[in-house]
């Protein structure tokens, strides 16, 4: 008697458990996706019960967002938990959606100057303690900044050092020696900063030996390396089973033999109507370019003219300086009378000049 | 132009502190929002935008002026925002009569724009107009998106991956688990989205985890999708990259400047006797001797025995009083 009701006993037991695990379970065509991380479920059942439901959607909506949130809290109460002033925290996993960055990743900074230096020499930095004893004041001073403990520029006496020349102002000779200082550091400071800037160039990588490059930089540094002399590399020696260098050259970008058919139609179609059209196509650039060139001619054989007989007005310089492209401080030295004869020169146009016309243009001078 | 900034060299430790928080860094800042309305903003979309406010707090930044730009013409104004203000996250709300009641939710890279998805919104109940308790601010929500055609489209695909970006606030490590309040659930059916959220209530169930119910708490929005500007592939590619020092690393595994990968194995202490090399029959074990366990002295002796009266070299012997002897002190002979 006592048996059976124990068996029954442990049997209702199981069935309750049942019951209660029934009513924490929801039933899914499709298991979901979690990100625990994130704290993220992925529902990818279609949702056929929505789409019958027509008016009736706000509870639908709600039946749906309930069913995914039991599912979520059950993964959520399974992960391991610690327990922290009386509450209960579950530690969460890494998050497993890849999210875009919102700012690239940080270039690692090149060393600076005095940073190589300390660590080819195995130079570690010392620790030092904040205050300093002065001495003079009797106080606890800081060891650099405002109001530190040995100020060099503060004292009130300087002793004539034997060999300076006894007028020389030696309290100015300190501040000045302090100033040159200050900016010998922000000189040395920007440097660094400018050669950081640099660094960031993938192209100049592996020109300065650092000891930390890839195989490729190294290769590309051989490469520039030996066409870094006077003939090019054209007598450079190989190794005995070095390849030649392939694709070194300029690269020239054909159209595909079998590519666009209509872009090439068009732009045939487009040649022999040129070649047909009976006035003759302008290149602007081209045009202008020509035309300055024999203006510039023109003006170098009247110049010649003149300063055979003798004349010579300061307006010679002006086409000159406008050739070299205008540099400010030139123009700047020009006299005012020029100022006027370059704007009447070629504004907006700039072309490419030959060098045997800049060679034609100093020798005027 | 970003050279010129970080030449000016901060003067106070506030200011040193400031730029630091803004540099691009290994392990990135929470990401900020701005809301900012457009120069014709209806009633519903300012309301959106101070709905999505509260439930960005106190990581976003609501704009109260209005802003007379088109984001999907010009993204300079949006980007001059974006590098004031920090944010890489917005949302930029304008009502016109080809448009209404618009809503353009974006991210940035690099201060520069990545993805802009325009949506339209249908239906709007505000958090006011539902009048229950709500939770408080700043507090993580669960995000559940459901419907199989946030997997289908690549348009779909990023709003989803912009979604969960834009609202599951702070990145952590352990979480309360009676301090999770609120769930926004994300429907995508016949081309609209259904945007809900509801307040949990935790109820008994039998065992360890509890019952869930829902209560409609805060804004619900039926969106439609309208224009997308989406980054290409390779800058999306670009930004998803993740630096090496946070990539799962790889034990026993070195490279060197050359490409060669090194691995390491560790192996467990052998028995050298056991060591099959050479066959020396000689040295092989005799049947008696496997029996009894002869020690390698043993099979040394039984080997040289026969070898009596022969000279045999003693190892090497210490001498304390002996100072860079060569060869071995003396010569022993077996007997």
């Amino acid at each position: 008697m006592e048996g059976q009701s124990v068996e029954e006993l442990l049997a209702k037991a199981e069935r309750d458990e049942a019951e209660k695990l029934q009513r924490i379970t929801v039933h899914k065509e499709l298991e979901l996706e979690f990100d625990l991380g994130n704290l993220l479920a992925s529902d990818r059942n279609p949702p056929t019960g929505l789409r019958h439901a027509g008016p009736t959607q706000e509870a639908e909506l709600r039946a749906l967002a309930r069913d995914n949130t039991q599912l979520l809290i059950n993964q959520l109460w399974q992960l391991p938990t610690d327990r922290v002033e009386e509450a209960l925290v579950a530690r969460l996993p890494e998050p497993t959606t890849r999210l875009p960055r919102e700012k690239p990743v940080p270039r690692p900074r090149p060393l600076t100057r005095w940073q190589q230096f300390a660590r080819l020499k195995g130079i570690r930095p010392k620790k030092k303690t904040n205050l300093v004893w002065d001495e003079g004041t009797g106080q606890w001073r800081r060891r650099w900044g405002y109001q530190r403990a040995r100020d060099d520029t503060k004292e009130w006496l300087i002793e004539v050092p034997g060999n300076a020349d006894p007028m020389e102002d030696q309290f100015a000779k300190r501040i000045q020696a302090k100033k040159e200082r200050v900016a010998k550091n922000e000189l040395n400071r920007l440097r660094n900063l400018a050669r950081a800037h640099k660094m960031q160039l993938p192209s100049a990588a592996g020109m300065h030996p650092t000891g930390h490059q890839s195989k490729e930089e190294l290769g590309r540094a051989m490469l520039v390396a030996k066409v870094s002399t006077a003939s090019v590399g054209r007598f450079q020696e190989r190794l005995p089973k070095e390849k030649a260098p392939r694709g070194s050259g300029k690269k020239r970008k054909f159209q595909p033999l079998f590519g666009d058919f209509a872009a090439e139609k068009k732009s045939q179609l487009e040649m022999l109507r040129i070649m047909n059209s009976k006035k003759p196509q302008l290149d602007v650039t081209r045009a202008t370019n020509k035309q300055m060139r024999e203006e510039d001619q023109e003006e170098a054989a009247k110049r010649r003219k003149m300063s055979q007989k003798g004349k010579r007005k300061g307006g010679r310089q002006g086409p000159g300086g406008k050739r070299k492209g205008g540099p400010p401080s030139q123009g700047g030295k020009r006299k005012g009378g020029l100022g006027g004869k370059m704007n009447s020169g070629r504004p907006g146009l700039s072309g490419k000049r030959k060098g045997g016309q800049h060679q034609g243009g100093k020798r005027r001078k | 132009m970003d050279a010129l900034y970080r030449v000016v060299k901060p003067k106070t430790k506030r200011a040193k502190r400031f730029l630091e928080k803004r540099e691009p860094k290994l392990s990135e800042n929470i990401k900020n929002a701005m809301l900012i309305k457009g120069g014709n903003a209806s009633s519903t979309v300012t309301q959106v935008l101070r709905d999505v406010y509260a439930l960005k707090k106190p990581y976003g930044v609501l704009y109260k002026k209005k802003n007379i730009t088109r984001p999907f013409e010009d993204q300079a104004s949006l980007e001059f925002f974006s590098k004031k203000s920090d944010c890489s996250l917005f949302m930029f709300g304008f009502h016109n009569k080809k448009r209404p009641n618009n809503l353009v939710i974006g991210r940035m890279y690099d201060y520069h724009v990545l993805d802009m998805i325009e949506v339209g919104i249908e239906k709007f109940v505000s958090l006011k107009d539902i009048k229950n308790s709500k939770c408080p601010e700043g507090t993580k929500p669960m995000l559940i998106f459901a419907g199989d055609d946030f997997d289908v489209t690549e348009d779909y695909r990023r709003l989803k991956s912009l979604l969960i970006d834009f609202f599951r606030g702070p990145t952590v490590s352990n979480v309360h688990l009676a301090g999770l309040e609120y769930v926004l659930h994300f429907t995508a059916l016949n081309g609209k989205i259904y945007f809900r959220s509801y307040k949990l209530l935790l109820k008994k169930s039998g065992c360890r985890t509890p019952l869930i119910e829902l209560e409609e708490m805060g804004p619900s929005l039926d969106l439609v999708l309208r224009r997308t500007h989406l980054a290409s592939d390779d800058l999306y590619k670009l930004s998803l990259k993740m630096p090496k020092a946070l990539k799962p690393k790889k034990k026993n595994v070195s490279h060197d400047t050359f490409g060669t990968t090194y691995g390491r194995i560790h192996m467990q202490k052998q028995d050298l006797s056991k060591l099959q090399t050479r066959k020396m029959k000689g040295l092989k074990k005799r049947p008696a001797e496997r029996k009894a366990g002869a020690s390698l002295v043993a099979q040394w002796l039984r080997v040289r025995l026969p070898m009596q009266g022969n000279r045999v070299c003693a190892p090497v012997r210490e001498d304390p009083a002996c100072r860079g002897a060569a060869g071995p002190i003396s010569e022993m002979s077996t007997t």
